[in-house]
């Protein structure tokens, strides 16, 4: 059924959309209700436990990589002199990055009216809380004396002291802190009326006391929608141009500083390309995997991916035109410094890292321009691996290959991470999945009442020439291919 | 005076208070949003103020047939907006300046420049906050006891059902005219709510 001939009879069928229909198999409103909330109704499956329990033991591996951590001091890292900067806030930019897909999709996307995101915003939303929860590890705990991180914050203490805000780390807190509050906000506004679905639904008592007191008392009232439509679209409004500035901000931490290779103009919107491209990708990774173990090929559809992929495609381009950007204005500055350190990324010691991440970011991604390979599952998962990969590689190359040759010849060094490095790494992905696989048990992960909105028959017109107005069946013929 | 204010600003919020008969209101069924938005626009034209819709997702063109204005939760955002950008601003111009006052390398004390990112980041922290806090605030949310939940057929509101509901507080409600008149509209089932509180917990 879903040959080309057949796409293009059905498409003048479509009264509401030019495209692909965004969901499929002639689903009506009730079926998106099942399809969504029995995962978290039904009984906990094994293949959960198993993935659970992997993931339990990486956090638990966190957990005992900081608890060593801190015994011992930041001794335990590989960091040298001038290497100051290692792991720490390479992980840290990598998993503020991750994040930044998941208030693309819900606030940018929302703006521009893309309804293709209602499939997908719930768990790049949930992804990016996640992710940050992630990142924040970094900073907290790379600070050396962990019991004084509180002077980050205005807190009134008895020395008399408040934090200097002029330095972009201090930035830093500020915009993260707030990123994560703004997406959790935004996260469970979104939540509301699909906690009151599962409410609705509950069979014991507990589960509808605990989704009773989540939903608030939603009853889809018009009078709610209203005001409910105004704060989410403010909320979108508010967290577009926040998105932007967070890793905008992360940018200054290093292009604040006289360091080559940091010191440069194009760092925020470079950083910002880059987050998205590593974010899309990292949803791909989660949602190729999630949509076929839960049945919900029909609600992310190929359509989604293959959107998603363009993006990644674009979002890449845009990263690798940073990076020739960057080599020309090293070049064009006519500074010694700045050239030496470039050609030094390419050439030097670092140069196994610099090809890794020119190849998985700039050029596998090239790969998207052919239809057949962006609509591929299997393929795109591959690339989505590769382009994580490499982004994480991007921040590697930043921090520790302008570092590691700085001014003085006499002081450059070679770093290398130790053991407690990789695995605190490592962790953070248990941490990760621990917190994402909870949500796909005991959350809605697809937004219920967005996708219900989007879909033609929630458009009080779609009815209007269909007489008695019980045809709702027959009118979303285009839904049957594929 | 004031009693009919609050009665006004809690219809706002879809709370209506039920006489002295218990009589909530009467819960009218549709099939679809396209007959609840034409039964709305009735409704709303047969001058009858104390009644909603509910419906598992927002409805285009709703309100106009409600006939209910913009939302003011706009405001709200605004003004957390502004406390967010002068808290930023006072509070780095004091630490920075008056308080603390640390020279690095010969630079002012205050200054805008360095203090945008901070002021940016507090205006929108305090916006978001004001733009949740608001909207739960004007839905009068959250309400864990509403009379509605006392149907069984309700319950499919956040599934797949269109409901429309007329409160026994209007003005022109009468309880057999009303329900004669929501069967005309093409309600599928109409259904008397009572407000039997919430001590006759089954």
């Amino acid at each position: 059924m879903s040959t080309a001939s057949t796409d293009k009879n059905l498409a003048h069928l479509a009264d509401f959309h030019d495209e692909a229909p965004l969901v499929k198999g002639n689903l009506k409103f009730h079926d998106i209700t099942e399809i969504v909330s029995s995962h978290t109704e039904k009984k906990t499956p094994l293949a959960w436990y198993g993935a659970f329990s992997l993931a339990l033991a990486g956090l638990m591996l966190l957990v005992g990589m900081i608890a060593y951590l801190f015994w011992n001091g930041t001794g335990v890292w590989g960091l040298n002199n001038p290497v100051g900067w290692g792991y720490a806030i390479v992980n840290f930019v990598f998993w503020v990055g991750i994040g930044h897909a998941g208030t693309l999709i819900s606030a940018i996307l929302f703006l521009f009216r893309q309804q293709w995101r209602t499939a997908i915003n719930r768990s790049a939303e949930a992804m990016t809380i996640f992710a940050v929860i992630c990142a924040l590890v970094f900073p907290t705990i790379h600070v050396g004396r962990v019991w004084a991180i509180y002077w980050t914050l205005p807190l009134p203490n008895q020395m008399g002291m408040w934090p200097q805000f002029k330095s972009p780390l201090l930035w830093d807190v500020f915009a993260v802190s707030t990123y994560f509050t703004v997406s959790l906000v935004f996260w469970y506004i979104g939540l509301v009326p699909d906690l009151a679905t599962m409410r609705d639904r509950a069979k014991g008592k507990i589960r509808r006391l605990v989704l009773g007191v989540a939903s608030m008392g939603w009853t889809g009232a018009n009078r709610h929608w209203r005001n409910y439509e105004k704060a989410y679209l403010l909320l979108a409004a508010l967290a577009t141009p926040l998105v932007l500035s967070v890793h905008s901000v992360v940018s200054f931490d290093f292009a604040v500083s006289i360091v080559p290779g940091w010191h440069t103009t194009i760092f925020p919107p470079y950083f910002v390309a880059g987050a998205i491209f590593s974010g899309f990708a990292m949803v791909v990774t989660l949602l190729v995997i999630a949509r076929k173990i839960y049945g919900i090929e029909n609600i992310i559809t190929v359509e989604h991916l293959e959107k998603m992929n363009i993006i990644i495609l674009l979002t890449g381009t845009m990263v690798g035109f940073a990076y020739i950007t960057e080599f020309f204005i090293a070049w064009y500055s006519g500074v010694q410094y700045e050239q030496y350190a470039f050609v030094n990324r390419m050439f030097g010691p670092y140069a196994w890292a610099y090809w890794t991440m020119m190849s998985c970011n700039l050029f596998f991604p090239q790969f998207f321009w052919f239809k057949k390979l962006r609509r591929n599952i299997t393929f795109m998962f591959v690339i989505s691996i590769f382009v994580n990969i490499g982004m994480w590689f991007e921040r590697f190359v930043i921090t520790v290959t302008s570092l590691h040759r700085d001014y003085l010849p006499s002081s450059w060094d070679y770093y290398t991470p130790t053991i407690v490095d990789v695995l605190t790494f490592v962790g953070t992905f248990g941490l990760f999945f621990t917190l994402f696989l909870l949500f796909l048990r005991f959350m809605p992960m697809v937004a219920i009442a967005e996708v219900k909105g989007v879909m033609p028959e929630a458009d009080p017109h779609f009815y209007d020439h269909e007489g008695d107005g019980h045809h709702a069946e027959h009118a979303v013929e285009p839904s049957t291919q594929q | 005076m004031l009693n009919s204010l609050a009665r006004d600003v809690k219809a706002s919020m879809s709370i209506y208070d039920a006489g002295d008969d218990k009589v909530y209101g009467l819960l009218a069924e549709f099939a679809h949003p396209g007959e609840l938005l034409h039964a709305a626009e009735a409704v709303h034209g047969a001058g009858f103020r104390h009644f909603d819709t509910h419906s598992p997702f927002p409805i285009h063109g709703m309100d106009k047939a409600m006939g209910l204005g913009n939302s003011t939760v706009g405001w709200i955002t605004l003004v957390g907006g502004i406390t967010g950008l002068g808290l930023a601003t006072l509070m780095q111009w004091w630490m920075g300046a008056v308080a603390y006052p640390i020279n690095i390398s010969g630079k002012p004390f205050f200054a805008v420049e360095p203090s945008i990112p901070i002021m940016f980041e507090l205006t929108v922290l305090l916006a978001s906050l004001a733009t949740a806090a608001g909207m739960f605030a004007l839905n009068g949310l959250p309400r864990p006891y509403n009379p509605l939940f006392y149907s069984k057929n309700f319950s499919r509101v956040t599934d797949d059902a269109f409901f429309l509901h007329i409160a026994a507080s209007d003005d022109k409600f009468d309880q057999e005219a009303t329900a004669k008149m929501l069967q005309e509209l093409g309600a599928s089932a109409v259904e008397t709510i009572h407000d039997h509180g919430t001590e006759e917990n089954d």
